[in-house]
């Protein structure tokens, strides 16, 4: 099993066939259905971006949503003016949002520490209130950015695709983006940054980041210039949340400014943390766990929660309901927040440190570690001398 | 002139509050090394004491509105009127200088909490994760506040003695139209005394002087054998005080409602940061400039030229700053600086 999971290629077929059949064994817990599917894939994407910038090199960004608005915004101007193909949406957006985040990442890693999630927070920060004031005619503020009727559309004018009455729909060649097939097409993608990934943790590459991570004056020390492998980090995690937001444009086409606000850049954080961050597979389970909760605690209500404790005698039931209430519903947020911290507090390795010290306790010689967890205990050993100089 | 003269003011009031959050964050800061990101919940906190306390002058009783006789119509009357009459409506009238008061113990208490509960643990740990789980404890207080009194502003209003405007203008002799609320002037003074006796209290006292060598040099205090640790709690107490008072002391210019805490920490983390991180009177300093930048760019005039621009000022200035002086206006040589 080890063995096994040394080698990429068995580990893609894994995760490959992982992926590609979500829709069923993810039927139980009736999380199957293309909507969420999608928001797995999507957001999965852009852990797995954040987590190449967060977990390998340890500079926290506070504004990776920025980049993800850019690229739905990026999508869905592609949709109005190319073609309704999702293609060259995604393309585009990659590439406007990896100029976006080459841009920010120049400026903001000439500071470290605190001073670039702040630096990273105030472009985001800028970027969110120019999307909703000045640049209306580009983002359309507040209402977002959406299809109209009178799009032009040139390309699809060229092949003679038909003008209809009502608004198109996203299509790869013909395939309608919508449902299941939207969410195969968004796995693909998926797939494909896991696979970089993957590469970049498994390459010298990625160990350089990893050592800038550990100790960064005394890489530079022995004359080895960081600039260059981070700013190459930040922007391939930049480009990673530019295809997520395109992602989304492809299953819903519009953009709005609201996903480039700082909260929003806090979500994808707290995937990668509730996870592990450093690892490879932590921040997808990161995602999937709270796309999911937030899906089934945001629909619960009290009559639900009666519903849930009915087992219980009543007296107990309606104590637990009362418990309960404050954190479904519209109160998700609240258990999101206290998640955070218990998942700070308790397990700074996320769900993956988890594992790997229940593994432990399994296990006969400790020496030997497990291929997923080996990076989480590579990043837990450094926390001594992280950040504070 | 005119013009230029309404700009100050109205920026030094908006200063006022960024530099009373600022402080309170670079004292954190500087004695604990906490980065806290739950400091904006505090000063939103201190706005909810406020809300709390009017609610609780407020619980009224309903009664026959004798002034409708063609049905049978009901008002609410607080108690405190049904009670006292003139005096109870005097009390409901200076609702926030009162909520002043209640919110210093508050605020004190929720402070030591905080740090005794949470922060204490996390001295030892990185800034990511010190920013981590306070960004959770501000998600975690935003979302009892928005369950307990709602998603939307509540007016709270300023005592009516001092509701209108004051003439600037006509008072230095010139223009009638120059005229300020007297809300705010008070609040700019309020903000100045806090300043100054947070300053003193640092200055003057032995036990500022105890907290200022800790800043300086932690280790060795506590090898001559003083509790540091006590004091910083009580240090993070105060600062949690100075937020709340802020937000108490804000309510009558923005009706408080739950996300006010995020609104105001983004922007006083830059203040910090253009301050000079670790510096006090950086911070003071950077919140009144930022404030007064902010407004001058808000108006038409200088939108004209740069659109947009009141909106990112003040990122544009952290960015600036943070490039060409990385430690800030004031700050010291090496303070978090790399």
């Amino acid at each position: 099993m080890k063995d096994l999971l040394k080698s990429n290629m068995a580990v893609m077929v894994i995760f490959t066939v992982v992926v590609l059949t979500a829709p069923i064994w993810l039927e139980p817990i009736g999380a199957s259905y293309p909507d969420l599917l999608q928001k797995f894939a999507i957001f999965g994407v852009f852990a797995i971006g954040f987590n190449i910038l967060f977990g390998l090199t340890g500079y926290l960004s506070f504004g990776h949503a920025a980049f993800l608005g850019v690229g739905s915004y990026t999508a869905v101007w592609s949709f109005k003016l190319l073609s309704m193909n999702v293609l060259p949406a995604i393309i585009f957006a990659v590439i406007v949002s990896g100029l976006f985040s080459l841009v920010i990442g120049f400026i903001s890693l000439r500071r470290s520490g605190i001073y670039f999630s702040i630096l990273t927070l105030a472009f985001a920060q800028m970027s969110y209130s120019l999307a909703y004031s000045v640049l209306t005619p580009i983002t359309n503020g507040e209402t977002g950015l959406q299809l109209t009727l009178n799009d032009p559309r040139v390309v699809d004018g060229m092949f003679g695709i038909p003008v209809t009455n009502s608004l198109p729909s996203t299509n790869f060649f013909g395939i309608s983006m919508s449902g299941y097939s939207g969410f195969y097409f968004c796995a693909v993608f998926l797939i494909i940054a896991f696979y970089i990934s993957l590469k970049i943790f498994r390459s010298p590459y990625g160990m350089k980041l990893l050592a800038i991570k550990s100790n960064q004056t005394r890489m530079k020390y022995t004359g080895f210039n960081t600039r260059p492998y981070l700013l190459s980090a930040f922007v391939i995690s930049g480009m990673f949340a530019g295809l997520a937001g395109s992602l989304m444009a492809v299953t819903d086409p519009l953009a709005g400014a609201e996903r480039m606000q700082w909260t929003a850049s806090g979500e994808v954080v707290l995937m990668t943390i509730l996870g592990g961050m450093g690892t490879l597979i932590g921040p997808l389970l990161g995602v999937g766990i709270i796309k999911y909760f937030e899906n089934i605690f945001s629909a619960l209500n009290e009559a639900a929660l009666h519903e849930a404790f009915s087992f219980l005698p009543e007296f107990l039931g309606n104590i637990m309901v009362v418990i309960a209430n404050p954190f479904v519903g519209e109160g998700w947020h609240l258990t999101l927040g206290a998640l955070f911290m218990i998942v700070v507090i308790f397990l700074p390795g996320g769900v993956m440190e988890g594992i790997g010290r229940i593994a432990k306790l399994f296990r006969k010689d400790k020496a030997g570690s497990d291929v997923l967890t080996e990076d989480v205990v590579a990043s837990s050993s450094e926390k001594t001398d992280g950040g504070k100089s | 002139m005119d013009e230029i003269l309404l700009q100050i003011l109205n920026g030094l009031d908006k200063g006022g509050a960024y530099a009373l959050i600022a402080l309170g964050l670079t004292l954190t800061f500087g004695t604990l090394g906490v980065v806290n990101f739950a400091h904006g919940a505090l000063f939103m906190l201190g706005a909810f004491v406020a809300v709390s306390v009017q609610n609780i002058l407020t619980i009224s009783e309903r009664v026959r509105d004798e002034s409708i006789t063609f049905f049978e119509a009901y008002k609410e009357v607080p108690y405190l009127e049904i009670w006292w009459g003139e005096t109870g409506t005097m009390i409901i009238d200076y609702v926030v200088p009162i909520s002043i008061l209640v919110a210093i113990p508050v605020m004190l208490l929720i402070g030591v909490a905080m740090e005794r509960g949470l922060i204490k643990h996390f001295y030892k740990r990185t800034h990511a994760e010190q920013i981590l789980v306070t960004f959770g404890l501000a998600i975690v207080l935003q979302e009892i506040v928005k369950a307990n009194f709602g998603a939307n502003p509540i007016p709270t209003p300023a005592p009516d003695i001092v509701s209108g405007s004051a003439p600037v203008g006509a008072w230095l002799g010139l223009s009638e139209n120059l005229v300020y609320p007297y809300w705010r002037m008070i609040y700019l003074a309020f903000a100045a005394v806090i300043i100054f006796g947070v300053f003193a209290f640092l200055r003057f006292t032995t036990f500022g002087m105890v907290v200022r060598a800790g800043m300086a040099d932690r280790e060795t205090v506590g090898l001559l054998g003083i509790n540091v640790q006590r004091r910083f709690t009580i240090v993070f107490g105060l600062a949690a005080v100075v937020a709340g008072l802020a937000g108490v002391m804000y309510t009558p210019i923005l009706p408080p409602d739950y996300h006010m805490g995020m609104d105001f920490l983004v922007l006083s983390f830059v203040v910090v940061v253009v301050g000079g991180m670790g510096s006090l009177e950086g911070a003071v300093l950077a919140g009144f400039l930022l404030g007064i930048l902010q407004s001058f760019a808000s108006m038409n005039e200088v939108k004209q030229i740069l659109p947009g621009i009141d909106q990112v000022i003040i990122y544009l200035v952290a960015v600036v700053v943070l490039l060409v002086r990385p430690r800030g206006l004031l700050g010291r040589e090496g303070v978090m600086e790399d």
